[in-house]
């Protein structure tokens, strides 16, 4: 069944804390995502979009319940396989998070450089492939303190694309952005996604750009309605 | 194996290298510690060894393949004293070419200059056979067989500029040891010890008139040359062999071990400069683990990313341990520099024989690895903080 699904939620609960504290933030989640499908999943804060975010991308061990990712199941994985699962996945936060002794350059092959495939030569070239698709050409050897809020987050967006990815995890990407660059940031996001025909699951608040998803869900107090009620959206 | 690790280096994004430079105050002020601390820790380990080797002097300037001491002797300057007869025993063993007594003593002289009194070693030796490595003294040695002639220490302790002026011009310098008169009648220069202000070689028969209470058959050490065919572990084997307990028989290097242990075990030094040299490696600790740890710090979202992109945890302290190998040469090589300096501005000043022998220089480059390297693998405990799910 998971031939044509990048990613399958089956049951998944998740409690943060430990005894009196244990809180529950997600509740029997069930999600199923083809590949190459756009997914935008909303809802009000707290709510828990982050949390299930991070437990498909593997940067959280998700303790109940299924969830495979690209054929693999990743509930109750050892710390070395999260790490495999990892890069499998391009992610692009509401922060940029470059680093910021790298320019644009380095910053991007870094994305490649954990696989541990290419020779350097061969990195950087990709690297300046990705940045003249995301428009950056001529600012690839700036470093992240000179370039605008948009550039840098187009640079992420290079940087977790680089490596094609058969999923791309995004949150809020446009939060930290002003409303024009928020659209183009995104425009090219979904644009190179399209090409590599990868997957993508994407946390917004912003309306504005509900339009790109294929379909949208929607997440109130830990539990996920895949039909949203069209008032009930922000 | 070693060419796949250099490739592997050569492959990698130096990001030590790289943070370290974007951040050029934090650089320099890393470098400063190290430097600091490296200096400090030459100097210390310097003034040890010079003052280990300035008390070492006599020692290591015998011209003897063997050297017989008493059973009770403590060091150069108590050394006691054993019958001139076990030198005559020892020529009784087959490959023992030459036994020759040498007389010490410390006592007081009047400085010709001054007139005020200090203690000077005196050594009393054959004027027939040279006994110390020192050329200048071995050339004087027909000077000692005149009577109450004796040679001066030109580098003593205390002022002697016209003496040795006077000297040097082939003028004898005349001056009172006890109730003796005696002549300077030629100059060499070794340098002053912790126990003596300088020293005075005469001949042994000089010796026993100026120590009139000390008896010819006592001496203080006996130097043996040996066959040039002799086996020098054989011919000591059959010296213990031969010789009673109360005395001892030593290869030079042993003696000079001799003498230093002593010097290790009964002054203060090796602690002392043991401690300052601690000091400076907690410091540089303390100051490199200050910058690495706010380095790590600083870049906390950054390298919480790089694990959410899949970048493993020794990935990160690859990091850290980079910065520390880059900062250790970067802060040793001017310490080793100004090291240097300092070494030759002290040795002119202090007339202490300081040098850098390399084997110094490595071993406290591996100290500022391992100082560098310590303070990196405290810093890295704060990388367990870059949580990759507290990014998003
Ligand atoms: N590390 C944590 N420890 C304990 N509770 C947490 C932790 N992270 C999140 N939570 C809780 O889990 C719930 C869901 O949080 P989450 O960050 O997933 O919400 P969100 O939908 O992403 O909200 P927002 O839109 O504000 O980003 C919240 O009640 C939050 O307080
Ligand atoms: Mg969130």
């Amino acid at each position: 069944m998971s031939q044509n699904f990048s990613i399958v939620v089956h049951q998944l609960d998740h409690f943060f804390g430990t005894g009196k504290l244990r809180k529950q933030a997600l509740f029997n989640i069930n999600l199923e995502i083809a590949a190459g499908e756009i997914v935008i999943m909303t809802g009000p804060s707290g709510s828990g979009k982050t949390t299930l975010l991070t437990l498909i991308g593997g940067l959280r061990s998700a303790q109940s319940g299924s969830l495979r990712v690209v054929g693999h199941e990743i509930c109750g994985a050892t710390e070395n396989d999260l790490v495999q699962a990892r890069r499998h996945n391009g992610y692009i936060f509401q922060a940029h998070n470059l680093h910021g002794s790298l320019t644009a350059l380095e910053n991007v092959q870094m994305g490649l450089e954990v696989h541990r495939r290419w020779a350097k030569a061969d990195r950087h070239r990709q690297a300046a492939a990705m940045l003249e698709q995301v428009g950056l050409a001529e600012r690839m050897h700036y470093y992240p303190g000179d370039l605008s809020g948009g550039q840098k987050q187009r640079v992420a967006i290079a940087r977790a694309l680089v490596s094609r990815p058969k999923i791309v995890l995004a949150d809020e990407p446009t939060a930290a952005l002003d409303k024009k660059s928020g659209r183009d940031v995104v425009d090219i996001m979904h644009n190179l996604a399209k090409q590599q025909g990868c997957t993508i699951l994407l946390v917004t608040h912003d309306n504005r750009i509900l339009d790109l998803a294929d379909r949208i869900v929607y997440m109130e107090d830990g539990r996920l309605s895949k039909q949203p009620e069209p008032s009930a959206l922000p | 194996m070693m060419r796949r690790f250099l490739n592997a280096l050569q492959q990698r994004t130096p990001l030590g290298l790289k943070q370290l430079k974007h951040d050029p105050i934090r650089l320099l002020t890393a470098i400063a510690g190290i430097t600091f601390a490296d200096i400090l820790i030459f100097m210390q380990l310097g003034f040890a060894d010079a003052l280990y080797k300035s008390n070492t002097q006599y020692p290591r300037a015998l011209q003897a393949d063997l050297v017989m001491i008493s059973s009770e002797a403590k060091n150069f300057g108590q050394l006691s004293t054993f019958a001139r007869r076990r030198l005559y025993q020892s020529l009784d063993v087959p490959g023992v070419q030459s036994a020759d007594a040498i007389y010490l003593g410390s006592t007081q002289w009047r400085n010709p200059q001054t007139g005020q009194e200090t203690s000077m070693l005196i050594v009393g030796q054959n004027p027939e056979q040279p006994a110390l490595d020192l050329p200048v003294v071995n050339a004087q040695l027909d000077l000692l067989r005149l009577p109450d002639t004796v040679l001066f220490d030109q580098a003593s302790r205390g002022d002697y500029e016209t003496v040795i002026a006077q000297v040097r011009a082939g003028v004898p310098v005349f001056t009172e040891i006890g109730l003796r008169t005696v002549a300077v009648g030629g100059l060499f220069e070794v340098g002053a010890s912790f126990s003596d202000d300088g020293a005075l070689i005469t001949s042994d028969q000089n010796f026993l008139r100026l120590f009139g209470r000390r008896d010819a058959g006592a001496v203080s050490l006996g130097l043996m040359q040996l066959d040039e065919a002799a086996d020098s572990t054989q011919v000591l084997e059959a010296l213990r062999d031969r010789l009673p307990g109360d005395v001892q028989v030593l290869t030079h290097a042993e003696y000079i071990d001799f003498e230093l242990n002593d010097i290790q075990s009964e002054s203060p030094i090796g602690f002392v400069f043991g401690l300052g040299s601690a000091m400076g490696f907690i410091v540089g600790v303390v100051i490199v683990y200050q910058v690495l740890s706010t380095d790590v710090n600083s870049h906390l979202g950054e390298y919480a990313t790089f694990r959410a992109m899949g970048y493993r945890n020794a990935y990160l302290l690859g990091i850290v341990f980079e910065e520390a190998v880059i900062l250790s040469v970067l802060g040793f090589v001017p310490g080793l520099i100004i090291a240097l300096g300092a070494y030759q501005l002290t040795a002119a000043a202090t007339a202490l024989p300081l040098a850098m022998p390399v084997s110094r220089a490595i071993s406290v480059l591996l100290l500022t690895f391992v100082m560098c390297g310590g303070s990196g693998a405290i810093a890295t405990r704060r990388l367990q903080a870059a949580d990759p799910a507290d990014i998003f």
